[in-house]
Parts: C-alpha cells; structure tokens; sequence
C-alpha cells in the first residue's frame, strides 16, 4: 500500500504530533458519549473524567502542531475544521462504545499502551512533548488501572458479563496492532529522539495484557491479522459519524465562541 | 444487575491542609478496589484531597436518633467544660 503523504504537511513532526492529538481527541469524545448513559453513577462520572483527561491533551497536542505548523492555525481548526480523511489516529480509538465491556477494553488496550507511551515520552529530546508526557502518564496511568480492574471483574464475573467482554476481546483485538506500527515519515523523529518508535513497546504491552487477560479468565483470539489505516486517513465508516456530532456545532455557526 | 445488589460505601477524604480524614459523602461500588476508584473519580475531581478512606457502610454503628435527648441533652447544661473561665494574658498574643 503507498502511503498517503499527510495533507497539511509542513513537517513530520507536524504531522506526527496531529495524529497523537487526534487519538486524544477521537477517544475523548467517545468516552464524553457516555455521560448521562453509563451503567451507575459513579462509572458515569469516571468515564467522563477519562474524556476530559483525554480531550485536555488533545487541546495541548494541538496548541503544539499549530505551533509547528505555524501557519496561524489553533486547536479548533484541526479539532472542529478538518474532514475525515484527514484525521491521522488509529481505528482503535474510533471504535464504537457498544456495550459496557467493549469501551472498557478499547481503554485497557489503548491505555496499555500509551502509558508505556508517554512514560518514554518523557526523555523526547522535545522539551514540549517531554512536558505533555510527564503531565499525560499521570492520567493514562490511572487509565490503564481503573479499565485493567474492570477488565478482570467482567472477565471474572458472571456468565453474562464474561460472554461481553471476551466478544469485546475478539471484536476488538485485529484494532491493536496499528497502535505499534510507525508511520514511515516519523523514522526521522525516531533518529533525533523526539519521538519514540512504539515497536518497542510492544512486548511490555503484551504482558501487561495477557496477564490482566488471564486474571479476567479471558481467551486471547488466535488470528494474528490486524487492521490499519488509520494513521494514513483510511478511516471506517464510525469516524465520519462521530465528527458529524462532534463538528456540528462549528459546522452550523462558523466561529462561533462560548 | 441493579444498582441495589451493590454495596454502599462512605467515604473519608483528608484535604492539602486537613490533619484528618472527613466524611464527604457515599456511593456504590462492589468491592473496595473500585470503591476507592471511584471514591477519587467523584469526590476528588477538584483537587480536594490528598487521601481516601472508604469504608462499608454496614460497618458504621450508629447511635440511634431516639436516643437523642438521653445522650446529648445532658451535655448542654455543663457549661463549665468549655475552658471560657480563664483570663488569658495579653502576652499569650492569639491562641
């Protein structure tokens, strides 16, 4: 497959630090969907703070590639102006909430694995990606803590809740891969330490999910196929949808402010 | 499932500047790991604390409201157990 080049490219690190932004972002909403939805109260208001935690990093990544860009361009432009073919995160994140079990293991793995992603993060040899790890690992560490705890008691808890979360297991888990595959652009950023290549998190990831997968009594799917596109624009028909709420708003009333 | 097969709990935060542990409020959660999880998520959203107790509800005994006047009237009368009867010195300065 030719990878599309990144529209919008003024360098990799632009491009680089977008697609994290819109990780942050597309996950963020997601979660934001619950509220008012969620099973009791207080995973309601958990769900939520995970949202919030997710879309101020978001807005901090963004802030930083207008920055890059420095084409005069803020967060609201790449959040609420930009189409879906130019979104740059992973399918993962995009996924629908569906039930209970299946947005709690979207957030173990996404979670998994980007707390091993900013704790590296931490040495970029970019002082401002450097700040927004350190700020960021704080929130994905109790992240990865409270969806890991819920992840064992589904998988472990009645017959019902355990058939949910291992159909969340197998629909979600061909979405994992394209969480460590780089984009070619980004093995310059890799070279001068100013990003990490998440290839090398893989292992520790893997551990940290099948451990918490067998305490859940949860069965890991066979099929090592994985899907991707979604870093270079390829996206599923879910995203489309999600920035059609999301973007209405600006959409309907251009520029309008709070 | 409903939200009543599900224990409650009462929650204790102790704040930046507070030596103890106070009462906040409760909530619902089936076991304490998750208690304590959402203990956090609910009532220290805006920086109120620095650490949480959570405790089962059921293990509260508490005293019983019709016993009120019995255990707490008489404690009215003895105005003599508030330390007012001293003159403090003008050095002591604030206390």
């Amino acid at each position: 497959m030719a990878t599309a080049a990144r529209p919008q490219d003024s360098s990799p690190l632009f491009g680089y630090v977008l697609s994290r932004a819109d990780d942050a972002l597309v996950l963020g909403h997601r979660l934001s969907e619950w509220c008012g939805h969620a099973p009791m109260m207080e995973e309601d208001m958990a769900l939520a703070n995970m949202g919030l935690d997710l879309i101020g990093q978001a807005r901090e990544l963004y802030t930083y590639a207008a920055e890059v860009e420095g084409a005069g361009n803020g967060e609201d432009k790449f959040a609420y102006l930009r189409d879906v073919q130019h979104y740059r995160n992973v399918l993962l994140v995009e996924r629908p909430n569906g039930d209970f079990a299946q947005t709690m293991m979207r957030q173990f793995f996404y979670s998994a694995f980007v707390d091993r992603y900013w704790r590296a993060m931490m040495s970029s040899t970019d002082p401002t990606l450097a700040a927004i790890a350190a700020k960021s690992e704080k929130e994905s560490a109790y992240h990865l803590r409270h969806s890991s705890e819920w992840i064992i008691r589904l998988g472990d808890g009645t017959d019902e809740s355990h058939r949910r979360a291992q159909s969340a297991l197998n629909d979600l888990w061909a979405f994992t891969g394209e969480l460590f595959q780089p984009h070619p652009e980004d093995e310059v950023l890799f070279a001068g330490g100013i990003a990490i290549d998440p290839r090398g998190l893989l292992q520790s990831w893997t551990e940290n999910v099948t451990s918490v997968l067998r305490s859940a009594s949860l069965a890991l799917p066979q099929s090592q196929w994985m899907q991707k596109g979604g870093r270079s624009g390829q996206h599923s028909e879910h995203l489309g949808h999600l920035l059609s709420e999301l973007q209405s708003l600006q959409r309907t009333y251009p520029n309008a402010t709070w | 499932m409903t939200v009543q097969n599900i224990p409650l709990w009462e929650v204790f935060i102790r704040s930046r500047n507070g030596l103890a542990h106070k009462h906040v409020g409760s909530l619902h959660a089936a076991d304490a790991a998750l208690a304590l999880q959402a203990a956090r998520d609910i009532y220290t959203r805006r920086g109120e604390g620095l650490s949480i107790w959570v405790v089962p509800s059921n293990a509260i005994i508490a005293s019983d409201p019709a016993d009120k006047e019995m255990l707490f009237e008489p404690a009215m009368s003895k105005i003599y157990r508030h330390p007012t009867f001293y003159d403090v010195p003008d050095e002591v300065g604030h206390m």
